[in-house]
């Protein structure tokens, strides 16, 4: 039987299949960060709305929010900061070849 | 040479969640024994909260005061966990036998509860300790390689 937590946690679970798709089949470093960086986000959110439609109405609710802005806030960032040190060290985007 | 970061975004981050890192880490030890966390985990999160700081702001000005002292903490842990774990074998029960604790006024369970708390604080600061001194040992090295 399909419920909303079920299908929240199925929506989320293909936005995180997506983001391991892409991060295996994109070509260069900045490409697979902006897969994980969005990607990744979306599915956690889903996944975790999922899990607290699941569990109803209790403390573990709060915490599972406070993991989520947590994730919110780190992925993006971490994705910043890798993606700065790649391009300060000389990792040239990948672009398509002119013929 | 090992420069501090120099985007906003980072230090504006670090800044935010270092409070919020050491909180949870607390939180971690205190609830270590009834839920998942505990000792070790408390531990790695409290260097984590000392370390990040010093990767996003430079080493100057933050904590690098535990540079040298660091492992001294964690001397002190040990001796934490030996020494409740010791006072009840020298009391005549078993190692790490809460209940032999020798707190008046207590019943078993609780004295269980307070000498399981005193381990895990014991594991944090000796984990925290170590992973610091680790840090900075690991960012030492890199700085002498980079001159």
């Amino acid at each position: 039987m399909l419920t909303v937590d079920t299908l929240l946690i199925f929506i989320g679970l293909f936005f995180l299949t997506v983001a391991a798709i892409g991060v295996i089949r994109l070509p260069d470093v900045f490409s697979r960060s902006h897969a994980l960086g969005i990607t990744d986000t979306l599915g956690n959110f889903f996944v975790l709305t999922g899990v607290a439609f699941y569990q109803g109405l209790t403390l573990a609710d709060v915490k599972i929010f406070l993991i989520l802005l947590a994730l919110w806030h780190l992925n993006p960032v971490i994705s910043h900061a890798t993606l700065r040190a790649a391009l300060r060290n000389g990792v040239r985007p990948w672009i398509k070849e002119k013929k | 040479m090992i420069r501090p970061h120099d985007s906003v975004i980072v230090h504006t981050l670090a800044r935010v969640f270092t409070p919020i890192i050491q909180l949870f880490a607390l939180y971690v030890l205190i609830h270590g024994h009834d839920s998942p966390g505990g000792g070790f985990q408390a531990g790695t999160l409290f260097a984590a909260s000392v370390i990040l700081p010093v990767i996003a702001f430079g080493i100057q000005g933050s904590l690098a005061v535990l540079e040298r002292r660091a492992i001294i903490l964690g001397a002190v842990g040990i001796l934490l966990y030996a020494g409740i774990g010791l006072l009840p074998l020298i009391l005549g029960g078993e190692f790490l036998n809460y209940g032999e604790l020798p707190i008046p006024g207590m019943e078993t369970s609780a004295r269980r509860h307070w000498g399981i708390l005193g381990i895990e604080t014991g594991v944090t600061l000796t984990v925290a300790a170590t992973a610091v001194s680790i840090y900075y040992s690991l960012r030492e090295r890199g700085e002498e390689e980079g001159k």
